[in-house]
């Protein structure tokens, strides 16, 4: 028997059916929707990062002093030189993305095959380069004090040079020792101790007489407040109770926590969306190299994956202005 | 459209000249970031410095270029652009007015309340 297409007669009509409302595949309509309800995610996001960065408007840490890392460049300031590096990779992957699509209308496969490659290794470097400034910053750099109130001091020299925790502390014999499984029956993991104790910190701060105490507060023109030496002296034995050394979810060295908690947050959902976008590419790679859409005669998955690629592009150069300039 | 069943024609020349535009605007950003011009960080428009409003700015303009350029966005019917752009940019100004306005009102409470945050 012959294959036949029911005819309804309506074929011509609106509602006849078959009828593609806004000229669009319905898989390419609803990864524009997804998209949309994405970009809704991020910005809810953005937004609660900019309500709590309003909130302590005169106490926010500067991201140029947070992010001065560059790779091999131990101890040199390049303040957003390597966030503008990934930037560009980035950037850099969705032209490839964008070329790969382009290609994929002419129906040229292996260029498709080369310029997916090159996405993907665009994304895997951009991943990669996440999880070093994550690393960073964990680690910390100086090393920080923290009084009473949660309030984060830091140190500086007479010029106004960071100084770090380790050319401050003085040793002094300390009666604490971590708490080790070998030591009790009962054993409870208790926290792990800081490098150096509260005294060995104010002992040296007593002993060297250039270095001041640098607040979180924000002076008129942006710059973090200096004590002077006897308010410094005063801050350093009344208020403080601790060490911070790095930043976690609950401290952090560089100023609020909150600013730790929405770096960890915004970045890494970014991050797992880079992540996702990779995985998404390499499958689709896969079937390009198969021969899949060369059957199916036409392209279109790599424009989907590609609105999703670029729409994670899209995603960090707001979170690159909210998070590293602004 | 004038190309949005036949858009068959290669169209490299306007990706590469795309992806220029968007390193200048990105280069622009960094060393103004970094140098941090004085006379930008002293003016204040509309409660923010304007040197952060350049970036805003900036950072509009680059988002443009991506969505319409790179994620064909030109190419699409006028009732899918409107209906996912429209709705972001409409609901996306609604959040920050609110949330803002709140932090900036807790601001407040923190620098005049009778209770110290700094000890």
């Amino acid at each position: 028997m012959e294959t036949t297409v029911i005819k309804t007669g309506t074929d011509d009509k609106t509602w006849g059916g078959g009828n593609e409302p806004l000229k669009v595949s319905y898989g390419k309509m609803m990864m524009w929707f997804f998209i949309l309800s994405d970009a809704l995610t991020f910005s809810g996001f953005l937004a609660a990062y900019g309500f709590s960065r309003f909130k302590f408007i005169n106490s926010w840490p500067i991201a140029d002093e947070v992010f001065n890392h560059f790779p091999f460049l131990h101890g040199v300031d390049a303040p957003m030189y390597y966030v503008a590096l990934m930037t560009f990779i980035l950037i850099f992957s969705s032209v490839t993305m964008v070329l790969a699509v382009d290609a994929g209308h002419h129906m040229k496969k292996n260029k498709v095959i080369i310029y997916m490659f090159l996405t993907i290794i665009g994304g895997a470097i951009f991943v990669g380069s996440q999880a070093w400034e994550w690393k960073n910053f964990i680690k910390g750099e100086y090393g920080a004090v923290e009084t009473k109130g949660g309030q984060i001091l830091q140190f500086v020299d007479n010029e106004g040079h960071r100084v770090a925790l380790k050319d401050i502390a003085v040793t002094l014999p300390s009666v604490r020792v971590e708490h080790e499984n070998k030591n009790g029956i009962w054993y409870k993991s208790g926290e792990g101790l800081p490098s150096y104790t509260v005294e060995e910190i104010q002992q040296g701060f007593m002993q060297r007489k250039d270095l001041l105490i640098r607040t979180q507060i924000l002076t008129e023109s942006g710059e973090k407040t200096i004590l002077s030496r006897e308010a410094s002296l005063d801050k350093l034995n009344k208020d403080v109770i601790g060490i911070v050394e790095g930043a976690n979810l609950r401290h952090n060295e560089y100023g609020s926590p909150l600013f730790a908690n929405f770096f960890f947050f915004i970045t890494g959902f970014h991050g797992f969306h880079v992540f996702s976008g990779v995985i998404i590419n390499i499958i689709i790679f896969f079937n390009v190299i198969l021969g899949t859409y060369e059957r199916r005669k036409n392209y279109e998955m790599v424009e989907k994956v590609g609105l999703y690629w670029h729409f994670v592009d899209l995603v960090w150069v707001f979170v690159f202005t909210f998070f590293y300039l602004v | 459209m004038a190309h949005d069943t036949a858009h068959h024609e290669s169209n490299t020349k306007r990706i590469w000249n795309v992806f220029w535009l968007l390193s200048a605007i990105t280069i622009v950003e960094v060393i103004l970031g970094i140098i941090k011009p004085a006379f930008l960080v002293e003016t204040t428009v509309i409660s923010m410095k304007l040197l952060n409003w350049i970036f805003i700015i900036l950072t509009i303009w680059k988002a443009y270029y991506i969505t319409w350029a790179f994620m064909h966005m030109e190419g699409e019917t006028a009732g899918l652009r409107r209906s996912v752009v429209w709705t972001g940019i409409f609901l996306v100004c609604y959040l920050i007015f609110i949330l803002l306005t709140e932090g900036d009102y807790i601001y407040e409470v923190f620098k005049s309340g009778h209770k110290s945050w700094d000890f």
